[in-house]
């Protein structure tokens, strides 16, 4: 064995590790700034609109979302495979709306209140009825602040 | 009394711990924003007043159908989609002050002065069964001409978009807006006849 062995101190230096957690550190920081935890759990299939003139949603805090869209296949047996109302976790009829939107204005800051908008995350196979409908149950709620979710895109929404 | 020496406390696991926190928010990381179309929606009816359903002259306001059958019509008359923008910017800006085109009214803006600004109404109205894609595309290109009029507004007045002057001056930026408001009515949901939009 004695073969082997080298004298002094030959071969490649260790590299220094102490930095690592830095870095690391660096990173996860940056995630954590970045990161916005997965709201919910959508049981409904929302296939998203595309359009050119929108903008990016700000302050995430006070955009609430109404979900609608076509049942996930698991739900349909239940529900049928008519765009239905999402909102939170559950299934909800438009009725439950003026409620839904007291609740979650109850829960923020009075200062808030007046500011919260209402994303309407719609299915672009949905017809206008239940929309409409949605939109007239907003006003009477009085939450006229809303924003129709749709994609970004770059190309004429004709062609 | 000879001192004990600091002991120094062993950092070789908070690499590891840092790993695990960073694995742990780059799975539940989602980078998409959600990007939207702002719109404020009419208080309710009860409320007195109420200035959607106020009375208006038929030359300032253009009404946009949508029937259930997605065809589109501008003041009665059948439209194809790529042709509401023209028609928009044509009856938001009415250069040669056409009498069927809406009427303006001096207002007075910051930075602009007394400035004629239209007070021409987009009455946006869809049947139950219209599709939802088709309304946000008509939509889109009734914002898509307003913008564009501010764009070319501020670019005249102030040398750049009007995105680009939101960075650099609110005031400005809100005062372009003054010039061109985007006034779409979302009418009381009502049913269009099939034939409306042929």
């Amino acid at each position: 064995m004695a073969k082997f062995a080298r004298k002094g101190k030959g071969g490649t230096p260790a590299i220094s590790t102490a930095s690592l957690p830095d870095i690391v550190f660096m990173l996860l920081f940056f995630f954590m700034t970045v990161t916005t935890m997965k709201e919910i759990d959508l049981k409904v299939h929302i296939d998203k609109a595309k359009a050119t003139e929108v903008k990016k949603i700000e302050n995430k805090a006070l955009v609430k979302y109404i979900n609608i869209g076509v049942p996930k296949s698991k739900f349909q047996s239940k529900f049928g495979k008519e765009p239905v109302i999402q909102l939170n976790d559950a299934f909800a009829s438009v009725g439950d709306i003026g409620p839904w939107v007291d609740g979650v204005r109850g829960d923020m800051d009075a200062e808030n209140r007046s500011k919260m908008t209402t994303a309407l995350k719609i299915d672009k196979n949905a017809r206008m009825g239940i929309v409409t409908d949605v939109k007239q149950e907003l006003r009477k709620a009085k939450a006229l602040k809303i924003t129709y979710i749709a994609d970004k895109t770059t190309k004429e929404v004709y062609n | 009394m000879a001192r004990r020496p600091l002991q120094e406390i062993n950092a070789g696991s908070m690499a590891d711990i840092a790993f695990l926190l960073l694995i742990f928010f780059l799975v539940t990381t989602t980078m998409s924003t959600n990007t939207g179309m702002q719109r404020k929606l009419p208080p309710p009816p009860d409320n007195i007043d109420n200035p959607d359903e106020a009375k208006v002259i038929e030359r300032n306001v253009m009404v946009v159908l949508i029937n259930k059958d997605n065809n589109i019509a501008i003041k009665g008359r059948p439209i194809q989609l790529k042709d509401i923008y023209e028609k928009t910017k044509l009856f938001f800006s009415n250069p040669n002050n056409d009498e069927n085109l809406p009427e303006k009214k001096m207002k007075e803006i910051p930075f602009f002065g007394n400035y004629p600004v239209s007070k021409g109404i987009i009455s946006l109205q869809t049947d139950r069964n219209t599709n939802y894609e088709k309304y946000l595309q008509v939509n889109n290109e009734l914002v898509r001409a307003v913008n564009d009029l501010r764009d070319e507004k501020a670019m005249e007045k102030f040398g750049m978009s009007f995105d680009e002057l939101g960075k650099v001056d609110k005031d400005k930026q809100k005062a372009v807006g003054q010039v061109y408001p985007l006034n779409i009515s979302e009418a009381e949901p009502r049913r269009i006849a099939a034939g409306a939009g042929k």
